[in-house]
């Protein structure tokens, strides 16, 4: 017999080692996240999964399921308190969706309009971050990072590369890049590499491509973060 | 609390060093830390390393002049880096001095199993706050199906306003080291660690000679009293993160990586360094256990009350008579305690440090225990010249400073946080600002990954709920107030226009 935990009233089927994430996303939940990609090994950073599980908080995409788990992932105080997460990633760095490429494509700005955030709520640290256009082909806009080590991991996991790092401590944390000199020329980063296309926001960004799809036709444009999500990811997790 | 900022500008005046600069020829640096556990006997710093004690403006004259001569710390006067034990009151660890071996040959003697027995039916829990059941932590370690398993001591003794480790270490080490052993027996460990706070360099030297000596004594190494036993002991130093004190962090920094607690589960105890079953505990439940292991559980569970046996170890510090290290059974009301270390005119004690609860003078009353107020062993006494504001600035920039930054809601709200009381104690909060400073707690309090984050906002929390007029007295009486001063964000743009008459001035508030 199949083991299933619930989530909001709806029963979802699970197999041993799975996580409430991939369990919900193979069931069709969708479960707002931005430091998670089911490619990757779970980073439980960005707690914007973070769902109820009998009463207490978890990441649900680092927490494992297990059979008879009641589990609220939409509710108003959740939601309300995922909202105030975001907004800490947006006031924290630098982010002007109207002026940035990744606009429309952006996973930040997607979950920001998923929680129907209107505003910043908090006040700016405005931080003065560098941009590195040193490599030929690909350009660090760390404006825009917000610590997801999407980029570590699959420098790391996929390319083989252990191209990038998160250096430091707190709010002076930065993402740094394994070079002599510091700078993403001289690092073994090839544009061709996974971690140069994994970045959930416009902090990585392919040099020479820029608006190539132009603003109106980009992936959330027309879809909400949580189909496109279900589409991509739920598959991700099935195999 | 020991006029610090005092001390600090003359240090630096007499240095000639700005704080948190090195002076021109190289020599010297002059840097802020935070609490260094030596609470008893402060003002105190860190030269190199070691500790400097019992700071005062004649002591930090002939530090200068060392300085300035370039002398070698070696050849400092010794007094400088002396350290006090202060134990002022004992009771059941520390009026124990067992014989060194005791507690092995009684843990050997009895049998293994039987030992665990003991340690189960004393009720011992850990020592460093949480309150685990010591008992089932090593079971369950023990239960792990694995080739290799770890006991780790930690004495990454982090929490401002204790000191109660580096004493159990100065002075009871060989206690700390058998109840180290006792464990790994027990749950079938080989290798173990006590990882030492940083700014405990000065007892360094010492612990590595009593873990020699016994190696040579056959209490550490191969075949531990002919018993078929092997385990050794390897001291590991911090660097100084107060995360480090979270035990997956911990072990994070065993392994050599940054101190970033990880998911849990999986817990230590099933998955814990190089992901071996993994006991980790604080120096105080390993001198408990050593002491269960001679005398037996039932001597342990006589003191204490139900839910907590025993007897804790404070470490008591700021506006009190005698500070210093206390031992008293669980359930002692704080009332007692203020007695002992004469105590007078309080206007509250915080319990536990800053992760722990500011109680107010109307609460004394309670007990140290894990079900009223459960404590690592910092125990802070502020009397009524001291002012609940500073204290909570004070504890919101340790922690803003400390977030190790991993997950959003420590990395970005203990810095918010720290904004926030910044701006209400600035006199620049209005209306909303109170409401707003909650909302910020609680967001950080129910969504941070680890102990840290869960517990930053606890010192805003516990005075907001005592003392709300304290804040409320903070705001302005209107509606919106700048989170900063107008008129003086407007210095450089009157400077560049060599302007200063009154229409470049704006007031703060239209009138």
């Amino acid at each position: 017999m199949t083991k299933t935990f619930v989530i909001d009233g709806k029963t979802i089927p699970f197999e041993d080692g799975q996580t409430i994430m991939q369990a919900a996303s193979a069931a069709g939940v969708y479960i707002t996240h931005l430091c998670h990609n089911p490619q990757f090994t779970p980073h439980g950073s960005c707690k914007l999964c973070t769902v109820n599980v009998n009463g207490r908080n978890c990441s649900a995409c680092t927490f494992p399921a297990s059979e008879g788990q009641n589990v609220t992932n939409i509710s108003k105080e959740l939601n309300e308190d995922r909202e105030k997460i975001t907004q800490m990633l947006f006031v924290e760095g630098n982010h002007f969706c109207p002026s940035c490429e990744k606009t429309g494509n952006c996973q930040l700005q997607a979950v920001a309009y998923h929680l129907n955030m209107t505003d910043n709520h908090f006040p700016h640290f405005f931080e003065n971050r560098e941009v590195d256009a040193s490599h030929p082909d690909v350009m660090i806009d760390h404006n825009r990072c917000i610590f997801c080590t999407l980029c570590v991991r699959a420098s790391e996991q996929v390319d083989g590369k252990n191209v990038f790092a998160i250096s430091g401590r707190g709010i002076d944390k930065r993402l740094v890049v394994n070079s002599p000199s510091g700078l993403l020329k001289d690092s073994a980063l090839d544009v061709s590499d996974c971690a140069a296309h994994i970045c959930p926001t416009g902090a990585i960004l392919i040099k020479r491509t820029g608006y190539s799809v132009p603003i109106g036709q980009r992936i959330y444009d027309h879809a909400h973060i949580d189909a496109v999500a279900l589409a991509s990811e739920g598959e991700a997790h099935d195999h | 609390m020991q006029g610090k900022s005092e001390l600090m500008t003359y240090f630096a005046q007499q240095l000639k060093v700005d704080i948190g600069c090195t002076r021109a020829d190289g020599l010297v640096s002059l840097q802020s830390t935070s609490c260094t556990g030596m609470c008893d006997q402060g003002p105190a710093g860190l030269v190199n390393g070691y500790a400097l004690t019992r700071l005062t403006p004649s002591r930090i004259d002939q530090i200068v002049d060392y300085v300035n001569r370039d002398i070698p710390l070696t050849q400092w006067e010794a007094d400088l880096f002396h350290v006090d034990d202060n134990i002022i009151k004992r009771d059941l660890l520390l009026n124990e001095k067992p014989l060194k071996g005791q507690a092995i040959s009684a843990t050997f003697a009895r049998g293994l199993r039987e030992t665990l027995a003991e340690i189960e039916l004393s009720g011992l829990r850990g020592r460093g706050g949480a309150g685990y059941t010591t008992a089932w932590k090593w079971t369950f370690c023990s239960e792990e199906n694995a080739t290799q398993r770890y006991v780790v001591c930690n004495a990454d003794e982090g929490e401002p306003g204790t000191f109660k480790d580096r004493v159990l270490l100065n002075s009871y080490a060989e206690s700390v080291f058998e109840g180290m052993t006792i464990a790994a027996a027990i749950v079938g460990a080989t290798h173990g660690f006590l990882y030492l706070r940083g700014e405990y360099l000065h007892l360094l030297d010492k612990l590595e000679s009593i873990l020699a000596a016994r190696r040579a004594a056959n209490l550490l190494g191969c075949n531990i009293l002919q018993k078929g036993v092997d385990f050794d002991i390897e001291i590991c130093l911090g660097a100084g993160a107060y995360i480090c004190g979270e035990e997956s962090a911990l072990i994070e920094s065993l392994e050599g990586k940054a101190g970033i607690p990880r998911n849990r589960p999986p817990y230590p105890v099933t998955q814990g360094y190089l992901a071996k079953p993994t006991v980790v505990n604080n120096v105080e439940t390993y001198v408990a256990a050593a002491n269960i292991a001679i005398h037996g559980g039932a001597w342990f569970a006589k003191l204490g009350t139900a839910k907590s046996k025993g007897t804790k170890i404070l470490s008591i510090s700021g506006d009190c008579t005698a500070r210093g290290i206390y031992e008293y059974a669980f359930g002692t009301t704080v009332n007692t305690i203020l007695a002992d270390c004469g105590a007078s005119d309080v206007l509250g004690v915080q319990v536990g440090g800053p992760s722990g609860v500011f109680i107010a003078n109307d609460e004394f009353e309670r007990k140290i225990a894990f079900e009223d107020l459960a404590t690592g062993g910092s125990f802070i006494i502020f009397n009524n010249t001291r002012s609940i504001l500073d204290i909570v600035h004070n504890f919101s920039h340790f922690f803003a400073h400390e977030s190790c930054g991993f997950c959003t809601p420590c990395r970005v709200g203990t810095s918010l946080l720290k904004k926030q009381v910044d701006k209400i104690v600035e006199g620049h909060g209005s209306a909303g600002d109170i409401v707003a400073l909650e909302e910020l707690c609680q967001l950080i309090k129910n969504y941070s990954h680890c102990g840290l984050g869960q517990t930053a906002a606890n010192p805003v929390l516990s005075t907001l709920e005592r003392y709300p007029e304290i804040y409320q007295a903070m705001l302005k009486k209107i509606s919106y107030e700048p989170g900063f001063d107008l008129d003086k964000s407007l210095e450089t743009a009157r400077r560049m226009a060599n302007r200063n008459d009154a229409a470049a001035h704006l007031a703060q508030v239209e009138n």
